[in-house]
């Protein structure tokens, strides 16, 4: 089903595989209470006792990168799955209906994807306000437009196909063929997609957080850990490396993922 | 000719459709900016009439229609928080936002093609199997994070710059060249990694095509082969790719110039989304916008002037 360009894949399962369980281990259990403040150890080196050392009020900063990296991942998760139901059956009915109503969309879905992604989703921050949930819907919304297109395109290239016309002629409801036959074959397009869409909602979250107006205290995210050690960079250049590594892994590893899965991996 | 006059049609329809989404999303914000306008001065008979001067009572489509004439002629309103001509909040942004852009731009084109033709050329060897990983990692970096590494390591370690002291133009035009070189650095090098590999796979994959075939029978080395015959075709995609990545370098340029403290639109765009000062964030917002549409646009003319197969597809 999927041509495996074998050693990216791997490689990216890999390595979202081992930020995965990180996470999930991170939800249950971290080595220090990430918000626990302890003065007499304030921004020491990565040592056996702090893998990454501590920050500007003596926080464990590994136990701080595993919760902010949960954080930014679920903001992710929270806003392709957003953008992929509503773009999925924008994109399933524009495309298999057709007709003026496809054109109006796809010529708005043009004028939408015109803006840099980021752009908008200032846009949206201006309209919504910033914060975890707003993040959310703002990213989720952004999404749409390139779930649809890519539905559609599918939807609309396999509604003539052979396997299409047989269900017709057996008298198989629309919505069935649709949403039954047809969407299970543009997975292989649309997963890469998705491994697409995680790439740029880490991207996304972290600049917006960093930027100040994304995720606000005294929730955590890698973005708005990055802001805040870039005032420590002389005394604790662990800091801000540290948040910037657990990024880079996150976008890494979707990144490789979306290779192997046959996307050219350029979002 | 023909191809051109369709493509400007587009472009006008797109271009009315960016404004007029941008200027509808800067009208749902809840709130009445008469509010803030007067601040400790505010009775009800004030805002009714500064919102009768402002024109906020009118409809919709006359306010845009009203505001989108005003912005063609330069007059584009007046900040909230400044209290003077947006124009005039603008002025001297636009240039340093604009010399970022053009610089990474620059890198970008002038590093990723001779890199994608060496990836290309000594492909499956050593060379090509390190950079490619190291590719892969480079292009997972975000831009802001390197310009954090890039302050760290160019500016308070080996000080070779001031981080946040911002040479303008005016005063100096290669010390201005020399701090922006760092932050188009940081833009650029992910982009780079993109091209190159995108360019890397172009040459491959034309080097399967049954002309290649012929041209190494008449006894060309694979170094003449990719120069004189492949690269003319592999360049395609990678010339409209290059075109349209300007967007996405305005983008990032946006998030660079926080991290280098330099005062260009990004800055100022972030600083006027905090203070809610629309007027001044819908100008940006349509700018930025304008720009990107308008270089994807060229992509298109480019591609087609390079390439005529284009038209008829």
């Amino acid at each position: 089903m999927f041509q495996i360009k074998d050693k990216n894949f791997r490689a990216g399962l890999i390595i979202t595989g081992a930020m995965l369980l990180i996470i999930l281990v991170g939800t249950f259990w971290t080595p220090y209470d990430p918000n626990a403040m302890n003065a007499s150890i304030k921004m020491s080196a990565p040592s056996l006792y702090h893998l990454l050392g501590t920050d500007n009020f003596g926080r464990d900063i590994f136990s701080r990168v595993v919760e902010g990296a949960g954080a930014t991942f679920l903001i992710a998760l929270a806003s392709v799955a957003i953008g992929l139901v509503l773009g999925l059956v924008i994109g399933a009915l524009t495309g298999w209906y057709g007709g003026w109503v496809d054109e109006v969309l796809m010529r708005l879905n043009d004028s939408i994807t015109a803006f840099p992604s980021i752009l908008l989703a200032l846009v949206l921050i201006a309209i919504f306000g910033g914060g975890k949930y707003n993040i959310i819907l703002a990213l989720g919304v952004l999404f749409i437009p390139t779930f649809a297109r890519i539905v559609r395109m599918e939807v609309a290239r396999q509604k003539n196909l052979d396997y299409v016309r047989n269900a017709r002629l057996m008298g198989v409801k629309d919505m069935r063929i649709l949403f039954v036959h047809i969407l299970p074959n543009t997975l292989p397009v649309l997963l890469s997609t998705v491994a697409i869409g995680f790439n740029n909602a880490v991207l996304a979250e972290a600049s917006m957080s960093y930027l100040g107006i994304g995720v606000q205290p005294p929730d955590p995210s890698l973005g708005r850990m990055l802001n805040e050690a870039q005032a420590y960079l002389v005394s604790a250049p662990w800091y801000a490396l540290s948040a910037g590594l657990a990024i880079i892994l996150l976008v890494l590893g979707f990144g490789l993922l979306s290779d192997g899965l046959g996307g050219d991996g350029l979002a | 000719m023909q191809y051109i006059i369709k493509k400007t049609g587009v472009l006008l329809i797109t271009l009315i459709l960016v404004s007029m989404l941008a200027f509808l999303a800067f009208q749902i914000i809840p709130g009445d900016p008469t509010t803030k306008l007067l601040g400790t001065e505010y009775t009800p008979e004030r805002a009714a009439a500064l919102r009768e001067e402002l024109g906020l009572n009118r409809s919709i489509p006359a306010r845009y229609w009203d505001w989108l004439t005003a912005f063609l002629t330069g007059d584009m309103g007046t900040s909230y928080s400044y209290s003077m001509a947006v124009r005039e909040v603008l002025r001297g942004k636009v240039a340093v936002t604009a010399a970022l852009s053009i610089l990474s731009w620059l890198l970008v084109t002038a590093v990723s093609i001779p890199l994608g033709i060496a990836l290309a050329r000594y492909k499956g060897g050593r060379f090509d199997r390190i950079s490619l990983s190291i590719n892969q990692i480079l292009m997972a970096i975000p831009p802001f994070f390197l310009g954090i590494l890039f302050t760290y390591l160019f500016g308070l370690l080996l000080r070779w710059f001031v981080p946040g002291r911002f040479v303008p133009f005016s005063q100096s035009f290669w010390g201005c060249i020399g701090y922006l070189f760092f932050p188009a650095l940081a833009i650029s090098i992910p982009k780079i990694a993109k091209v190159a590999k995108l360019l890397r796979s172009s040459i491959l994959h034309e080097m399967n095509l049954d002309y290649v075939r012929t041209a190494y029978s008449h006894g060309n080395s694979r170094w003449m082969v990719i120069k004189d015959h492949v690269l003319r075709n592999a360049l395609l995609p990678v010339v409209t790719y290059l075109a349209m990545s300007l967007a996405d370098i305005v983008a990032s340029s946006i998030i660079v110039e926080q991290v280098f403290v330099l005062p260009g639109l990004g800055r100022l765009l972030i600083a006027s989304i905090s203070n809610r000062d629309f007027p001044v964030a819908l100008c940006i917002v349509v700018i930025i916008a304008f720009v990107v549409v308008f270089m994807n646009y060229l992509a298109d003319v480019v591609t087609q002037y390079v390439d005529p197969r284009v038209r008829l597809s």
